[in-house]
């Protein structure tokens, strides 16, 4: 890690947030990839591979539940964590902190309709 | 110059234009906007609106009017500035979709070494994570050689640049009003009117009086000095001395309130802050033991690469808004000796928002700017409270040796709830408001094992009962 890289890194393979656990942070990837995994029948199935400046974890902050989705390193990463506690009090004061998020949300909508739509047309 | 005559000419602009109704002024497609000043709060600004501007479908046209060139060293690209990113800031860029890159920042900061007449303790973060960016606000001190990382305020200025905004390299000069609307010329001849005006230059900036005497109800921000200065160090050296390590230090010096030592790339930059810095007061803080400790025996700390004895605000303007003018960052308010950059984030983001979503008169801004500024305002008179309360301590070697005591136990326990470390953490990096700070020091327990600490540490150490 160079002196001026900001986060912590992780090494390939390791897992930055597990499905299942608790979490009160999101987390913002600033360089390298990261892959989702769910666990399907004992089968981690791979939903998405995220790059940088994309962000997860953010469910969590939302909802009160467990994480949906494991978290895994691609090669090396290096994440920054963001602080629940802070997201949400910042948020509340400028409502318009909330723009990207709503966004990457949308985003990932569009691609799962668009996945469904895919799976639907196959059967 | 109609300076004098500011109040009822432009009350007489604009009733005298059908068209201009003060409580209904907002920005639309075409409206040309202007930000005087090229730092931290007026890039911010301009990035911020015109990214709601794009998302909203308006089209803007903003100019940022900066004369300094900050690929220059230091004096023509310096900010004058100690160069901290709090940690609540590194996290809000990169929900912004802004990550900062290693080609500015120069060094991210994950732990602080605490530095008393007592004794010194490192406070580390719990995460273990770099949250923290040191960084240079120009290309770098006087006396450098070779640039190897950009500037902060070159980078927010780029920033602002991708996202539509025009550069002017001028300085402004001169501020009037034609038809109702902010005009102003510039040193190399410029006349331009705008819809809207944004001032984000710092307090060190003369044209604040040319404002205060032409818009009503504003008064800047009343300042103190503090004394910034760098030493060449080589990369090597401080890793050695100081690592990603912040330095910060409460000694019982007369007038010092905080002073901090920041390791950056190849230089390390003291910032003291307090009533008045002077030469004397310089002089016994590099002169104390535990100053001379963090720095190589041999390094002569007079004189410095470079220094420089900047304003900063110990209050924030009066009414910082008027009819399509808006003060923000250190000419509107800013946080007390603490993450001013976070606060210029703040401010002009509030702003941008407000001319974007609700307009650009007073009326608009005292409705949804002026909170944001209050809120830090407000805060800033806790952050006087507690600084006035650690003033106190640092003369208290019965409460020096608690906190020190209650420090280091805390930093050994891994687990354990470190009240103490996150309060001086949020605290000395500006991290959190110091509302929360001076809450969770009024907390029961929190004050409870202070007083243990402070006690158990005023005990005299009995030395061979163990075998």
């Amino acid at each position: 890690m160079e002196a001026g890289d900001l986060g912590r890194v992780y090494k390939d393979g390791e897992v930055i947030v597990r499905q299942g656990e608790a979490g009160d942070c999101m987390y913002v990837i600033q360089a390298g990839k990261a892959e989702v995994l769910q666990e399907q029948n004992g089968r981690n199935m791979r939903l998405a591979v995220l790059e940088e400046k994309d962000f997860f974890g953010e469910m969590a902050l939302f909802e009160r539940e467990v994480r949906s989705a494991t978290v895994r390193a691609l090669a090396e990463v290096r994440i920054l964590t963001v602080d629940k506690r802070a997201f949400l009090r910042r948020i509340q004061e400028d409502p318009t902190l909330a723009f990207r998020v709503v966004e990457q949300l949308c985003h990932r909508v569009r691609r799962l309709n668009e996945e469904l739509a895919r799976i639907k047309a196959g059967t | 110059m109609s300076f004098g005559l500011f109040s009822s000419s432009f009350k007489h602009c604009l009733l005298s234009r059908p068209d201009v109704n003060p409580s209904n002024l907002k920005l639309d497609n075409g409206s040309r906007v202007a930000v005087i000043g090229g730092g931290p709060a007026g890039s911010f600004f301009s990035y911020f609106l015109l990214d709601m501007a794009q998302r909203s479908g308006i089209d803007v046209q903003v100019d940022i009017y900066e004369p300094r060139d900050f690929s220059h060293a230091a004096p023509q690209g310096c900010n004058m500035c100690g160069g901290i990113i709090s940690e609540s800031l590194v996290q809000l860029l990169a929900v912004e979709g802004i990550n900062l890159p290693a080609t500015v920042v120069q060094r991210g900061i994950d732990s602080y070494m605490l530095h008393m007449s007592v004794g010194s303790v490192r406070i580390g973060t719990p995460l273990h994570e770099k949250r923290i960016a040191a960084v240079h606000r120009g290309a770098g001190p006087r006396d450098i050689k070779e640039v190897k990382w950009k500037s902060l305020d070159g980078y927010l200025q780029w920033l602002a640049s991708d996202k539509g905004a025009h550069l002017v390299c001028d300085r402004v000069d001169h501020f009037d009003w034609k038809d109702g609307r902010p005009q102003i010329k510039t040193r190399g001849g410029l006349v331009q009117e705008y819809d809207l005006l944004a001032v984000a230059v710092g307090v060190n900036s003369g044209l604040l009086k040319i404002f205060r005497d032409s818009v009503s109800g504003y008064e800047p921000p009343r300042v103190t000095k503090t004394y910034i200065c760098e030493y060449h160090l080589g990369q090597e050296t401080i890793e050695k001395y100081m690592g990603s390590s912040m330095h910060v230090f409460l000694l019982s010096i007369p007038r010092l309130e905080f002073a901090a030592i920041i390791p950056k790339g190849d230089y390390v930059t003291v910032c003291l802050l307090g009533d008045d810095i002077d030469g004397p007061l310089i002089k016994s803080f590099l002169e104390s033991p535990e100053v001379r400790r963090c720095f190589p025996p041999d390094l002569p700390l007079d004189p410095p690469s470079c220094h420089c004895l900047p304003h900063i605000n110990v209050t924030g303007a009066t009414q910082p808004f008027a009819d399509r003018i808006v003060f923000i960052g250190d000419s509107g308010v800013t946080r007390l000796y603490k993450d001013g950059i976070g606060a210029a984030y703040r401010t002009a983001k509030a702003a941008a928002s407000t001319a974007i979503f609700q307009g650009i008169s007073a009326e608009n801004f005292r409705q949804y700017y002026w909170p944001a500024c209050e809120r830090i305002a407000i805060d800033n008179r806790i952050g006087k409270i507690i600084f006035a309360y650690t003033g106190v301590m640092q003369k208290l070697r019965h409460d020096l040796r608690g906190i020190l005591r209650m420090v280091s136990k805390e930093q050994m326990k891994d687990g354990c709830n470190p009240r103490m470390s996150m309060a001086l953490w949020d605290l000395f990096t500006g991290s959190a408001p110091y509302r929360e700070v001076l809450l969770r020091m009024l907390n029961p327990v929190f004050v409870g094992r202070f007083i243990w600490n402070v006690v158990v540490g005023s005990l005299p150490i009995k030395r061979g009962r163990r075998p």
